[in-house]
């Protein structure tokens, strides 16, 4: 009876839901794209990031993930956008429509 | 071997429930109900079950930690009456919609206010849409049966929904009446052990229980917990059938009480159907065509079985001890005349509202209410169908 989460979507059909809604299976959370909440997202500017990662423990959502103490691209399958990484970079390395 | 006892319907039960030998009982005493959990707490302490009995802080918790102990895989319950049972109403939903088999032993008193410890259905007729299956007793021995039946209905695959047990405070929750017992084992037996498919204990599959549903799903979520009370009317025929073979006491949905060849029906749940046989064992003797449909599943709520027994009639009188504050009556009424309705029955039907607060209901009040019914069918005219009896004025 495991759900698979990955097919859920606008035409899954009342039958094709588990019971009482549960999900077996754990660490399902990475398949549920949170992304799609929010059309508006932060852009990086690599040239301008100094790689300080003040970015990086400010994210509620862990979508800036660090590889050799440098960041990398925003994980967009999970970022809902909510702006708080601009607020947290001093250089201006990373914008968002809506946020100064 | 049966054997016969003289107990409180709150007895009854909890020695139903000893027998059970459920895995988690979390409490909090409220008037009628207290005696269940007391009892079994002695039972426990004793060491004559293996029940992991919590006393909690509030309804809420008790509520919420019989739905942890379900959700965790173990077989749960709790009991409770009237406010206690307002303060669950959160979890009474996500215990239903969480699709979670577990028990409660509801004993029916008034909601306040005014505030009031005795008799009438307020308290359960208000979570009637919460999903859960509610089954009633007319006496200590239907609440004693109906809990031993009640895990069967509960934890059955093509079910899994939560169930209330409900009797009638202090009439049959603190009266002492001879009932014959099952033994231990006979119990033991007949509810068998639980063994869900999922549930958070099982280290072979983690889980999650109670997501978030977003509107994308939300409404196919009720649809699909629509589908096991679709199966509850037939599951509780299959286990009402395999208690009559074991106690040689039958069950069905409903209790159709000479009404095979009746004008005239009254409908009502618990204890006041006894008081209204009595007034159709004497209005018989008479030779009047008078019976009775006692429910015993309220939720869901089986219409066209309903309507089907009561086809032949030409008037019925719908006992609510509630009110509705619709201006048309209580729940029981609505639900009842809607069956008829659907079956395009032509009978004559008014409501009566009835016993709110534990108001005494004698037998020739309920002879009042058969030559009421005559007067309706002599006249061709229900009249006001929203009545009381019972009432000063």
């Amino acid at each position: 009876m495991a759900a698979d989460i990955s097919k859920l979507g606008l035409r899954t059909k009342w039958q094709d839901l588990t019971e009482g809604m549960v999900i077996a299976g754990a660490g399902t959370s990475r398949d549920f794209l949170t992304g799609e909440w929010s059309s508006v997202k932060p852009e990086f500017i690599e040239e301008k990031c100094k790689q300080c990662l003040l970015c990086v423990p400010v994210c509620p959502d862990s979508c800036i993930p660090v590889k050799d103490q440098k960041r990398a691209e925003f994980d967009y399958d999970h970022c809902k956008g909510c702006g708080i990484c601009v607020k947290a970079c001093p250089f201006g390395a990373i914008t968002m429509e809506g946020v100064n | 071997m049966a054997k016969r006892d003289r107990l409180s319907g709150n007895e009854a039960v909890a020695i139903a429930l000893r027998q059970i030998n459920p895995d988690v009982f979390p409490a909090f005493p409220i008037t009628p109900s207290t005696e269940i959990p007391q009892y079994f707490a002695s039972f426990a302490a004793n060491g004559e079950v293996d029940t992991e009995f919590i006393p909690v802080e509030s309804e809420h918790s008790s509520m919420s930690a019989a739905i942890g102990a379900s959700a965790a895989g173990a077989r749960a319950l709790t009991a409770t009456s009237s406010c206690g049972l307002a303060y669950m109403w959160e979890e009474l939903y996500i215990a239903a919609s969480n699709r979670l088999p577990l028990a409660l032993a509801l004993v029916n008193r008034a909601l306040s206010g005014p505030i009031n410890i005795n008799c009438d259905h307020s308290d359960s007729m208000g979570a009637r849409d919460s999903g859960w299956i509610q089954v009633y007793a007319e006496n200590n021995q239907e609440a004693y049966d109906n809990m031993v039946q009640a895990f069967r209905i509960s934890e059955h695959n093509d079910v899994r929904l939560p169930i209330m047990i409900c009797q009638d405070g202090f009439i049959t929750s603190h009266a002492v009446e001879n009932i014959e017992l099952l033994e231990d084992e006979e119990v033991k037996g007949f509810v068998g052990a639980y063994e869900p498919e999922n549930y958070l204990l099982n280290p072979e599959c983690p889980m999650a229980v109670g997501p978030y549903s977003v509107t994308d799903y939300y409404m196919e979520a009720k649809r699909n917990q629509a589908e096991g009370t679709r199966h509850v009317e037939r599951v509780m025929l299959e286990v009402a059938e395999e208690f009559e073979k074991l106690s040689g006491r039958a069950y069905g949905l409903f209790e159709a009480y000479r009404l095979e060849d009746a004008d005239r029906a009254v409908v009502m749940i618990g204890s006041a159907a006894g008081t209204t046989k009595d007034a159709i064992d004497k209005l018989r003797e008479k030779g009047e065509k008078v019976g009775l449909l006692k429910i015993r599943l309220f939720r869901p709520f089986p219409a066209d079985a309903i309507a089907e027994a009561l086809k032949n009639v030409k008037a019925v009188a719908v006992m609510d001890r509630a009110e509705g504050y619709t201006n048309q009556g209580g729940p029981l009424g609505a639900d009842v005349m809607s069956a008829l309705f659907r079956a395009r029955s032509s009978a004559l039907a008014v409501n009566i509202v009835y016993g709110l607060g534990g108001r005494d209901v004698r037998v020739e009040d309920m002879e009042q209410v058969f030559a009421e019914l005559k007067t309706i069918i002599d006249n061709n005219d229900a009249g006001e169908t929203y009545r009381y009896m019972g009432v000063r004025e």
